[in-house]
């Protein structure tokens, strides 16, 4: 058992758990703070199973995007939709035997890296060369997608050029999942793709990645709009109204 | 007219380019100890300022999820950078829902996460969006949170739904509690709060005004149209801006409900203890305040003994009524559970003119081609009637069974998309008269267009804070003051009274020619 082995083994379970839990709380937390209003914004569905198709189409078709701005609409879903494909694609390292359906999208899910990286590179063009985009960005945003792009080329480069031992790299990957740490290959392409990989689950929990979570708790988007209908009373509200008649 | 330049209305409207600074010095006056302290704000800016704001942050997030949400998911795609009205009119970068956002957000990243702390300590904050509260910042925050309506325009755009709207009246709640409080809305919030209106008119004030207003009436109509006040036991209590009761073009609009309400043969009253629909509680942030003057009208309809609750025509109030009065003063179980409470004047009306019980003149509007302002509190917070994008149509509806002439904005300027008028969430004061005029921008150029292709005369509006605000701002970009009308004065105008003395009518109608 190599250095190299036991160190990504560590890296992968600690990035894991830091994952894990850090968006385990910050869920919790955003599932019990109150909305103490009812805030939904125009169109306002006024019924559960509206609400369900309305989250779905911001979800699935990124509605509200695509009625604000369609240059970033087209990035920005082309780099989400592919990022799925290849998330799904990636399934066969994890499962043996590899599900039917991950078998079935490996060719999409194979060239859909280069729809993400376009789509990533549209987002960064647009992030240094309009004005209004610019004046809004941190260094931290800029990171981010260079930090998307470099896993996503890392990836392509042992796809496309590099081939590496990938029986061994699923090997590994089933090993953690049974906690037994198996032989790492340590190819160039292959160490930077996992270390930025892990990179990317560390931050996950404390940056604005926290829109993937956060947009189901989001009150403008997720309440009945129903006030007139049933009372809506935050816990802390309603202690207000102990001294009322 | 003023030290500042009208923008030029575009033919085509477009994205400016940014101008930093622009409107850094547009500061509201800042509210005296007194009124402060009236609704529990320390009355000046404290020494441990600094502590208590960044404590106020905390308390906040954990009360709010908008706040603790919305302060956490922004992915500064830029795809809200060109919605907002003031931004589009000043090219004050800081104006752009996220810039305004991070004002915020850049201090809540420094003390309140992980990321912030760990470079904050490094003493590069900024690599992570993140900064120090100082002075300076909370100067921005004064300036800008008071640049911004509270119009939702931003959260319908927003791929998550961020309302910079709850971002702003959290900042400025923050700010009240540490001593800084704008001079406008507080001395209307302890108006409300001594003596029930905003304009701090008194009971017998209000008593003299509304008979007035009778007698004007008759003279016009021959009808005895009531305006009544604190009457005990009739059904329906009409809650209105109090701006209703003298301003032009409001009070035609009151005139209006009255006419209504005596056409449907209803018995209804105002209150003089709740004689104001608008609640600046809401701008300020403090639910606290919000629910302290929302709890008047509940009184009021239990002391006068109502079935009913109507509102007339005002936005902000009309979000605080519809979204959250159930919330903040229900529930009103005893009240006339046959009827949503509250219930817009403009449901009331479209009601009665659906079961065919009012007859309108259309003709008598004939001299206005007229077109639909959707307030954005009502556009963007509220409905009307039982479905969706009810608060689009049944004004428009009111509008065309009592016009012929009638014209929509552009598609991108109306609904959901509205713009505001410049002067909503607590902008409406002399002192911001420059963010006023350059954020009605964006509504000046959709009405230019109609007013050039469709020739559109007039603009129709369910709102006491847009009605003022156009007053004001027509004229700065070459339109007539009166071109701003109520939707219930057009009413007024065409309805026909059933007990009209016939000849007298024709008489009134020839005097009005
Ligand atoms: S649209 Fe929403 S996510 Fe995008 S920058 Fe604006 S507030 Fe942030
Ligand atoms: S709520 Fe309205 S005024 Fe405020 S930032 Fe958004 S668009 Fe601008």
């Amino acid at each position: 058992m190599s250095a190299l082995s036991v160190t990504y083994a560590i890296l992968f379970y600690l990035a894991t758990a830091v994952l894990v839990i850090g968006v385990t709380r910050k869920i919790m937390q955003y599932a019990k703070t109150p909305a103490p209003l009812k805030i939904p914004t125009t169109p306002a569905p006024v019924t559960k199973q509206g609400v369900v198709l309305r989250m779905a189409s911001e979800i699935v078709l990124f509605n509200s995007l695509f009625k604000s701005n369609k240059w970033i609409w087209i990035f920005g879903w082309m780099f989400h939709f592919a990022l799925l494909l290849i998330l799904l694609r990636h399934l066969r390292y994890f499962t043996d035997p590899v599900w039917f359906w991950v078998e079935l999208i490996q060719p999409f899910g194979k060239y859909a890296s280069f729809a993400m990286v376009a789509g990533l590179a549209g987002l960064w063009v647009r992030r240094i060369f309009v004005e209004r985009i610019r004046y809004i960005t941190s260094p931290s945003d800029h990171v981010m997608l260079a930090l998307l792009v470099a896993i996503a080329l890392s990836g392509m480069t042992m796809k496309f050029i590099t081939h590496t031992d990938i029986v061994k790299v699923k090997e590994f990957f089933i090993g953690l999942l049974t906690f037994s740490i198996e032989p790492l290959p340590s190819d160039p392409a292959l160490i930077i793709h996992l270390t930025l990989v892990v990179i990317l689950m560390l931050v996950f929990p404390i940056s604005k990645l926290l829109h993937a979570p956060g947009i189901f708790f989001s009150p403008t988007r997720n309440q009945v709009d129903n006030p007139r209908e049933q009372r809506h009373l935050a816990p802390w509200a309603a202690k207000l109204d102990a001294d009322r008649d | 007219m003023a030290d500042f330049e009208t923008p030029e209305l575009k033919e085509i409207p477009e994205i400016p380019k940014l101008k930093e600074g622009a409107m850094a010095h547009s500061k509201p006056y800042i509210a005296k100890a007194e009124f402060q302290e009236e609704l529990g704000f320390p009355g000046e800016l404290l020494d441990d300022w600094k502590e208590k704001a960044i404590e106020k942050i905390g308390d906040l997030k954990s009360r709010y999820r908008s706040v603790q949400v919305f302060l956490d998911i922004c992915v500064k795609c830029g795809a809200c950078t060109d919605k907002c009205h003031y931004f589009l009119g000043t090219q004050d970068p800081k104006n752009m829902p996220v810039a305004r956002q991070d004002l915020l957000r850049k201090v809540y990243r420094r003390y309140y996460t992980f990321a912030g702390k760990f470079f904050g300590k490094l003493g590069i904050p900024e690599f992570v969006g993140a900064a120090e509260l100082t002075k300076e910042v909370l100067d921005d925050w004064y300036s800008y949170y008071h640049q911004c309506s509270q119009c939702r325009r931003c959260s319908v755009f927003c791929p998550y739904g961020i309302d910079t709207a709850e971002i702003s009246m959290a900042a400025r709640e923050i700010m009240d509690s540490v001593g800084v409080g704008q001079k406008y809305c507080n001395e209307i919030l302890g108006k409300v709060m001594k003596i029930g209106n905003n304009l701090g008119l008194p009971e017998p004030a209000l008593a003299d005004t509304l008979e007035g207003l009778e007698e004007e009436v008759f003279d016009d109509t021959g009808v005895p149209v009531k305006y009544p006040l604190d009457v005990k036991g009739a059904d329906i209590l009409l809650v209105t801006p109090s701006a209703d009761f003298f301003a032009e073009p409001h009070v035609d609009g009151l005139i209006g409900y009255g006419k209504v309400f005596h056409e449907a043969g209803v018995s209804w009253t105002m209150s003089s203890y709740a004689s104001e629909a608008g609640n600046f509680g809401m701008f300020i942030g403090s639910y606290e305040t919000m629910r302290r003057a929302a709890l008047r009208i509940r009184k009021a309809a239990k002391d006068l003994g109502v079935k009913r609750i109507v509102f007339g025509e005002c936005g902000h109030a009309w979000r605080v009524a519809y979204s959250f009065l159930n919330t903040l003063a229900g529930p009103f179980d005893f009240l006339d559970p046959n009827y949503p409470v509250p219930q817009h004047i403009c449901e009331f009306t479209y009601d009665l003119i659906q079961e065919g019980k009012l007859k309108f003149d259309k003709s008598e509007n004939d001299h206005m081609t007229l077109t639909f302002h959707d307030s954005c509190n009502v556009a963007r917070g509220s409905r009307m009637g039982s479905k969706m994008n009810g608060q689009f149509e049944i004004p428009r509806a009111v509008i065309k069974a009592v016009c012929n002439n009638y014209v929509d904005m552009p598609a991108d300027t109306i609904k959901e998309s509205t713009f505001c008028c410049g002067g909503g969430g607590g902008l409406l004061t002399d002192d911001l008269m420059e963010i006023r005029v350059k954020g009605a921008l964006p509504r000046m150029e959709g009405y230019k267009t109609v007013v050039e292709d469709n020739g559109v005369t007039n603009l129709a509006a369910i709102c006491a804070i847009c009605k003022s605000q156009f007053t004001k701002v027509l004229p700065y970009y070459g339109f007539g003051m009166t071109d701003i009308v109520s939707v219930h004065q057009l009413v007024s105008e065409a309805i026909i009274l059933s007990d009209a003395p016939s000849e007298e009518a024709e008489d009134s109608d020839d005097s009005s020619e």
